[in-house]
């Protein structure tokens, strides 16, 4: 049961071997299947078809209907994301005062679309639907930092934090 | 007891802007002073303001300074704290040019709130049980409980008035007694809705992050009512502070046997469980957040069956908005009296909206129902920044419409708001000036709810792309008046066809700035021209020679280095080449730029 492999991450367990005993912790819970993707994705950075078929075995359901759930829910990606997930707020408040704007600025920036990943990895970037932080308009969020208040000017500033 | 409390607010839009650090400078700081006897730092939850973040208010005295640095806090502490003088330059200050001091019970901001579901946020530290129950926490469920009957409890939600504060008004009592057959035979649940999904609505997010307790005591308290032993919170996974702290508050509440089983030494039992949204905002649905929860697909289903019969797994369940549940206690201590006699003839109580967009304060406020939109506003919110003309405000979100400045004295309810084409929705109030152009609003939303559309039905799924492709059409420049017949006619058919409230509202947005803002229509399609100049394809820029003094700041900032000209000589825009992103006016110093 030692056997490490490259895809081991703490305490010498697989991320296979981790989301099988978190189901397991919560089998007698009702209604599993969203919260084990979103602890497949919590391990895997997002959800390759491995973890959704690793899922959908242990809680005995067919695998289109774990494909159906991780397609239906925005927060699920079935692709790679970047090191560095930037999410540009377009809720009403950040519309109004120019995040869209501030959404053109850094994909022209970064060079990719939205919903796109940069080829180094560096930042995948994607619009999202408010984050509730209305007050500092417009916004975006990198990983879990909030940057509010934006004008452009200072986005550059901003992404050389991360690498 | 301390002679004084730093409250730093720690709601998501402060903690966002470095407040939990402030919170610990002060701790420091205070500590280094000597005052830690004397002084007692609080991280409490959203002081409503949230424009002028990061926010710390220094109890008793109320003092409420905003734009807090960390650097600031050492000043803060040797002059407010130690010899009694305010900083002057940090204090919140609403109106710039007067310069007057004042405490956080008398400032606009404040002075017209009544607060009821907001009573505790920013009052009280959130982690802490202790400070909620020392302001009547757990004490309406303890009456509940020990000296009312279910039906009693039922009757006193019923006989408030009070109605879903999540959209559309239900009232929510007889919601609790369509679901309070049977009890003791049959299994039910309770669900809160903290799916808030409508853009520029967050008064859910700081109830949840700034009183978690009253959530979780309202849902026993409906647990009770209608006889169920289990609940579920279905809260964003977009809301991380408030999902800490509901946590915190549920395990809380749990070792204090609040919740669990024979609570107040009775035979009634509740447990409490979270689930996690996963961004889908048609899962604000009752029906859709149900099958949520019961980890599927979160699709709508048609009613009846309706969840009080056969909701969650099948069986009979109530669900209620967080600011809904944030009432009950309140009622139940107070009795229903207390309650109807506050708002308007059908519409009881206070609504708490999220004010934003272009406002001087924007945050969260709590007025009286019938409250006119100019006092939310003009008093409260302060009025429009940059002496610009009051457009129209927003509420609903995207199954909502807006309400024009011709009628800025209309007195907002349920009922007002649904005879002049939109509705009070979750509280989201955006408000707009003469630089919105309404057509586009009216496209931002329908971009909304064609993404967020479930694809279940067909007149939602399939009429909303359409009627977004109608207006997209018109911004581009290519409308014609037959299309502002057809986008009425499509409207009603989604309208009257959709499964669930999604579709059957997913028109509103566009019929409303119809109604209101027709002639803007009318210019976009017959003149080819956008009145706010938003609609990019109808934009032109040029710039006026006289002004420019040729320091090239526009053309290095071009990105289609569409402008062209040799320094300190007038440069001109080549309008085939210009993508039209606007970014040379704002570098612009001599005003020179102009798009029309």
């Amino acid at each position: 049961m030692n056997k490490q492999s490259p895809e081991c991450c703490g305490g010498g367990e697989t991320k296979e071997q981790q989301l099988l005993a978190w189901i397991q912790a919560h089998r007698e819970e009702k209604g599993l299947a969203l919260p084990a993707l979103q602890k497949a994705q919590e391990l895997y950075g997002y959800l390759p078809v491995e973890a959704q078929r690793i899922v959908a075995r242990a809680l005995d359901k067919p695998l289109t209907e774990i494909y159906g759930i991780a397609t239906f829910y925005s927060q699920f990606s079935l692709v790679p994301k970047g090191r560095n997930c930037i999410s540009v707020c377009l809720g009403t408040a950040c519309y109004v005062k120019g995040g869209g704007r501030i959404y053109e600025l850094l994909q022209q920036k970064l060079g990719i679309a939205g919903g796109g990943c940069t080829e180094d990895g560096r930042f995948s970037l994607d619009a999202c639907r408010c984050l509730g932080c209305c007050g500092m308009a417009p916004v975006i969020m990198i990983n879990d930092d909030v940057y509010g208040n934006l004008t452009g000017d200072e986005l550059d500033a901003i992404l050389s934090k991360y690498e | 007891m301390y002679r004084s409390y730093v409250m730093v607010c720690s709601g998501q839009t402060c903690g966002n802007t470095l407040s939990d650090r402030i919170a610990e400078e002060f701790e420091v700081q205070i500590k280094l002073a000597g005052l830690r006897q004397e002084v007692q730092v609080l991280r409490g939850g959203c002081l409503g303001i949230c424009g002028s973040g990061p926010n710390v208010a220094v109890f008793p005295e109320g003092t409420l300074y905003s734009h807090v640095k960390l650097e600031d806090v050492a000043e803060l502490v040797a002059e407010h704290l130690l010899k009694g003088k305010k900083v002057n330059r940090l204090l919140y200050d609403e109106n710039e040019a007067t310069n007057t001091v004042r405490s956080l019970s008398e400032t606009a901001f404040y002075k017209k709130q009544m607060r009821v579901a907001l009573r505790n946020c920013g009052v009280i530290n959130p982690r802490s049980i202790e400070e909620y129950i020392a302001r009547d926490g757990y004490a309406a469920l303890e009456k509940a409980l020990t000296r009312m009957t279910p039906d009693e409890v039922v009757e006193t939600v019923l006989a408030s008035g009070l109605r879903g504060r999540g959209g559309a008004g239900f009232p929510t009592g007889l919601k609790w007694k369509f679901a309070s057959g049977n009890r003791g035979n049959v299994q039910k649940y309770v669900c809160c809705n903290a799916d808030e999904g409508d853009p520029g609505a967050f008064m859910d997010r700081s109830v949840l992050e700034g009183d978690p307790h009253t959530v979780i005591e309202a849902m026993a308290v409906a647990a009770y009512a209608i006889g169920a032993d289990t609940g579920y919170v279905y809260v964003r996974a977009e809301y991380p502070v408030a999902v800490k702290h509901l946590t915190l508050a549920i395990e809380q509440a749990k070792s204090a046997g609040l919740l669990g089983k024979n609570i107040f030494g009775t035979d009634f039992s509740f447990n409490l469980h979270i689930k996690l949204g996963a961004g889908a905002f048609v899962c604000g649905e009752e029906t859709a957040l149900m099958t949520s929860i019961e980890g599927k697909r979160g699709e709508p289903h048609p009613r009846p069956p309706f969840p009080a019969v056969k909701g969650l797994f099948e069986s009979p369940t109530i669900l209620n908005n967080v600011e809904t549940l944030a009432n009950i206690c309140p009622i139940i201590l107070n009795g229903a009296e207390w309650f109807s006699a506050m708002g308007s003839e059908k519409s009881k109580g206070t609504k708490v909206f999220a004010l934003g967009g272009k406002i001087k304060n924007t945050g969260l406020v709590e007025v009286p129902m019938g409250t006119t939109l100019r006092e939310i506003v003009e008093e409260i919110g302060g009025g429009i920044p940059n002496g610009k003309a009051f457009k129209a405000a927003q509420t609903g979100g995207p199954s909502g419409g807006c309400i024009p400045a011709s009628l800025i004295d209309i007195p907002i309810d349920y009922d007002n708001l649904l005879s002049i084409g939109t509705m009070m929705g979750s509280g989201g109030l955006i408000v707009m000036d003469e630089d919105t152009c309404m057509v586009d609003i009216a496209k931002f939303f329908l971009e909304f709810t064609v993404e967020e559309s479930c694809g279940k039905c067909t007149p939602c799924r399939v009429g909303t792309k359409r009627l977004l492709e109608l207006l997209n059409k018109i911004t581009d420049g290519r409308g014609t008046m037959e299309d502002l017949d057809r986008i009425e006619e499509l409207a009603a058919f989604i309208k009257s066809n959709s499964l669930c409230g999604l579709g059957q509202t997913a028109p509103n947005p566009v019929l409303s700035t119809l109604r209101y803002f027709r002639d803007e229509y009318v210019e976009h399609i017959v003149h080819r021209h956008c009145p706010a100049g938003v609609c990019r394809e109808l934009l032109q820029y040029t710039i006026d020679p006289v002004k420019c003094h040729g320091c090239t700041a526009c053309a290095r900032a071009c990105p289609a280095h569409a402008i062209v000209g040799s320094p300190k000589n007038p440069h001109t825009i080549d309008t085939a080449k210009c993508i039209k992103c606007g970014g040379c006016i704002e570098k612009c110093r001599f005003d020179a730029i102009s798009r029309h």
